[in-house]
């Protein structure tokens, strides 16, 4: 007679080439290529994939999905703390403080519970819901900060930095370059936090998310575009894609101070690399501490640890007693 | 020290000028004494400080980090001083030390002592102040040559009180914190009095003259000299006597070799030069005696410093700048007939019949630690800067090549948004080799848009720098060339600058290297 004690997640979730595959629920979770059965964590391109039959995932998420031509054939939408049965396996959505709509997925099966996360941080952001840690068996980490070296300052700080860069240099224009999803919205919110309120201008290719975040509710204030800014004095906060930043309008600012704003930009070399003069240290992902942190917060005795440096991870969770174990997943970008 | 901290990341991370200035203005006027002046000295390089070697990273990484987790992060981020940095246990909330007492307590601190003070400092810094702190007790931070940037913002701060050559006069006389030269800034004080201590004249300087207009000048009016390819000094005699660099630096310690050439009451205005069997060497050998303090015997004797003469600004405390040049000149040579000082030698005149004989004489000595030909004229006063139609530098070119286009980054301050400044090369066999970098000249037309070029031609992107298809020939003009071991070509122009776009010409028509190298003929490698 078999043993019946509670199935080890590690018999029902396995890696495939299309990435992370729950057997019993049979669907993949953000697969990298187009499959049947789907369930998405957030809207970025590296984890929502066009193509795929069916999907779950928040009403955001989906939203999302379809503003960025990733649309599924057909969605279905599963609000936080929600549950779902699929197969013989649970399926309930939480809270990841990534960007709009972000979830980590919680599945139960065969007695024992794992948590996916997704990309998640952990500090306040206004423009999504906070992250919730939930008591598992299994924590599926991101790892995109996994060293000891990369601990974001607070977010305030930063924002402090372009403030004071705005009232040194009044007449040049703040070009920003930051990432259409998540992060354009959160720097908004960060400047009206900081007082800003001055106009912002919008590149073209920001404006459907950010319409988008105003329909879900999140309130980013006035917002002006580039078309706009021959009308209006010199100086001024422009967000823009990087890719942008090549293009002609940005030669017919004058003398911009060219800015850029991730976690990445906390290594010289990378700061150096962005060509930006006012380098801003802002990130929509756990910092080193956090990683931690939150292993200590869900309470998980092993712990797999996706795409980023995982070494260094797992050397520090096992110094806690957390089994550390990397999952080799394809298809994952850097995105920060 | 967190102020100073983001005043260096502002400055390594600026493009133009103008924004280099505006950051250094706005630290100095925020920013109290003393730290502000240690500040200006640790950017001029004139901070003296106890040197604490690299090895105290690892020292404190081993005694405060986990060595797995160090050795993971330090082969990522790939820099000893900032991996600690950035991944030292603090938090940093605590009272950051203020600039001065990280001064004054390193001066203090008992050298076996130093490296806990150190590591007291980090827990109380946040990570940007903690790399410049380790940076600056190891002896890495190199803002670059800040000290005439940060004299123009300090005149900019007095609002037209005291001028940029009136702070560079003084410099010398001064040291660090510099409370003085700030209060006479802010017009809390007079001018500092530089009491019995050198006295800095900033140094006249020549126009380059362009072939074109060497036919316009009423050569009967000038005075050639050989233009020395050295370091331009001011040899300051009398009771404290310095070897002064062009821009005011007290290089004395690093020339005592000189201590015979400054045996007198004189200033005098010359070319720092190395000087082997009775020549010249190459620069290259006047670089292995700069920056390096208190050279050793063996040094001393390898690469000998000479000065070679060719002004007299004072004479035993009387000032001789008003005089036209053919009187001080005069002066220069009856003084050192009288003093015949050590280690110095006067720049002979050379007789000038017309335009084509100086460019035969240009010609004919492109070695031989000659840049070129000084035409002064003879009733010149002795005027700091750059005064116009005065002083003359003629080096019988500019010369031309063509070069293939090979890489371009965006160029600096308003140029920010146009791919302008490139790198280029020229032919070694089958194989293109980069010579130089420059932007194209002020107001040159250049045919086709050299930035729309980049865009659609671009190979492969590093960081900022693209690499281009190598199909675009420029007409590069250049003054000179020097030997460079640390370029790939073992070359580098002089002065290059971009004339105008080829695109009627085939990369394979280009110049090459041996071309170049024919203008060190004569140049001991």
């Amino acid at each position: 007679m078999a043993h019946r004690g509670p199935a080890h997640p590690s018999t029902w979730l396995t890696v495939r080439p299309e990435g992370l595959y729950c057997e019993p629920g049979g669907f993949f979770i953000d697969p990298h290529r187009a499959v049947e059965r789907a369930v998405v964590t957030h809207g970025h391109s590296d984890h929502a994939r066009p193509g795929h039959a069916a999907v779950l995932a928040t009403a955001e998420t989906l939203a999302i999905m379809r503003a960025r031509k990733a649309a599924p054939a057909s969605g279905r939408a599963l609000r936080y703390g929600e549950t779902l049965a699929v197969g013989g396996v649970s399926v309930t959505l939480q809270p990841a403080g990534h960007v709009l709509g972000s979830a980590q997925i919680v599945l139960e099966h065969g007695g024992s519970r794992a948590v996916i996360s997704g990309d998640y941080k952990r500090r306040a952001d206004p423009t999504c819901a906070g992250f919730v840690p939930v008591p598992c068996d299994v924590f599926v980490t991101e790892a995109t900060f996994a060293l000891p070296v990369f601990r974001h300052p607070p977010p305030a700080a930063e924002i402090a930095r372009l403030l004071g860069s705005l009232a040194l240099f009044p007449d040049r224009r703040h070009v920003v370059a930051c990432y259409a999803l998540g992060k354009a919205q959160h720097l908004i919110a960060l400047l009206r936090q900081g007082g800003w309120d001055g106009p912002i201008f919008l590149h073209r290719a920001l404006q459907p998310l950010c319409e988008l975040y105003g329909e879900f509710g999140v309130e980013l204030g006035a917002l002006r575009t580039i078309a706009d800014l021959g009308l209006e004095g010199p100086g001024g906060i422009v967000l823009a894609p990087p890719a942008a930043l090549d293009e002609r309008w940005v030669r017919e600012l004058g003398e911009p101070v060219l800015c850029a704003a991730s976690g990445w930009l906390r290594l010289r070399k990378r700061a150096l690399q962005s060509g930006a003069e006012l380098p801003l240290i802002i990130s929509d992902h756990a910092d080193w501490n956090e990683l931690l942190a939150t292993a200590h917060d869900v309470g998980a005795p092993e712990i797999w640890v996706t795409h980023g440096r995982e070494d260094a991870l797992i050397h520090a969770l096992g110094q806690r007693g957390i089994r550390g174990h990397a999952l080799r997943l394809l298809g994952r970008g850097e995105e920060a | 020290m967190i102020r100073f901290a983001s005043l260096l990341e502002g400055l390594l991370f600026a493009r133009g000028r103008t924004t280099v200035l505006a950051l250094l203005r706005n630290y100095f006027e925020t920013t109290p004494d003393p730290d502000r002046g240690f500040a200006l000295a640790a950017l001029a390089g004139r901070l003296d400080l106890p040197v604490v070697g690299a090895g105290l990273l690892r020292t404190l990484a081993s005694a405060r980090t986990d060595p797995e987790l160090f050795a993971t992060s330090y082969q990522y981020v790939g820099d000893l001083g900032e991996t600690l940095a950035l991944m030292w246990p603090a938090e940093g909330s605590g009272e950051a030390p203020r600039l001065s007492e990280i001064v004054s307590g390193l001066r203090d601190t008992a050298k076996a002592d130093r490296p806990s003070r150190i590591a007291a400092w980090l827990d109380a810094s946040p990570p940007a102040a903690r790399l410049a702190l380790l940076k600056l007790v190891t002896g890495g931070l190199r803002p670059g040559d800040m000290a005439g940037p940060a004299r123009r913002a300090l005149a900019d701060m007095s609002r037209g009180h005291v001028t940029e050559t009136q702070i560079e006069e003084i410099w010398p006389a001064l040291s660090p914190p510099y409370e003085a030269l700030f209060a006479w800034i802010e017009r809390r004080a007079t001018r500092p009095d530089t009491g019995g201590h050198a006295h800095f004249r900033p140094p006249m300087l020549a126009n380059p003259l362009e072939d074109a207009e060497l036919a316009a000048l009423e050569l009967a009016d000038y005075v050639a000299e050989w233009k020395w390819d050295g370091l331009r000094v001011q040899l300051v005699g009398g009771a404290d006597p310095r070897v002064l660099s062009g821009n005011g630096d007290d290089i004395s310690a690093s020339f005592p070799d000189l201590a015979g050439a400054l045996n007198h009451g004189a200033v005098l205005d010359g070319e720092l030069l190395v000087t082997r069997d009775g020549g010249v060497a190459p620069f290259a050998d006047l670089q292995r005696r700069l920056g390096r303090r208190a050279p050793g015997r063996a040094v001393l004797e390898r690469f000998p410093a000479h000065v070679r003469l060719f002004d007299i600004l004072c004479d035993e405390g009387e000032d001789l700048r008003e005089l036209p040049f053919a009187s001080r000149r005069a002066r220069l040579e009856a003084w050192f007939a009288r003093v015949r000082p050590a280690r110095a030698d006067l720049s002979p005149l050379l007789a000038v019949s017309g335009p084509d004989q100086l460019r035969r004489l240009c010609a004919g000595t492109r070695a031989g630690g000659v840049e070129g030909l000084m035409l002064k004229r003879a009733d010149s006063p002795y005027r700091a800067g750059r005064p116009p139609g005065l002083w003359w530098e003629y080096r019988g070119g500019p010369f031309n090549i063509d070069a293939v286009l090979m890489y371009a980054e965006r160029g600096p301050g308003e140029r920010g948004s146009f791919y302008s400044n490139v790198t280029f090369g020229v032919w070694d066999g089958e194989v293109l080799v980069p010579v130089g970098k420059a932007e194209p000249a002020e107001g040159v037309p250049i045919g086709i848009d050299l930035d729309g070029w980049v865009r659609q031609h671009t190979a492969a992107r590093f960081g900022p720098v693209r690499d281009v298809v190598k199909s675009l020939v420029l007409d590069v003009a250049f003054d000179g060339v020097r030997r460079s071991p640390r370029h790939r070509s073992g070359i580098t122009l002089r002065c290059p600058r971009i004339v105008r776009l080829r695109p009627d010409k085939l990369a394979a028509e280009a110049g090459r290297l041996a071309h170049l190298t024919n203008f060190l003929a004569g140049d001991d490698p």
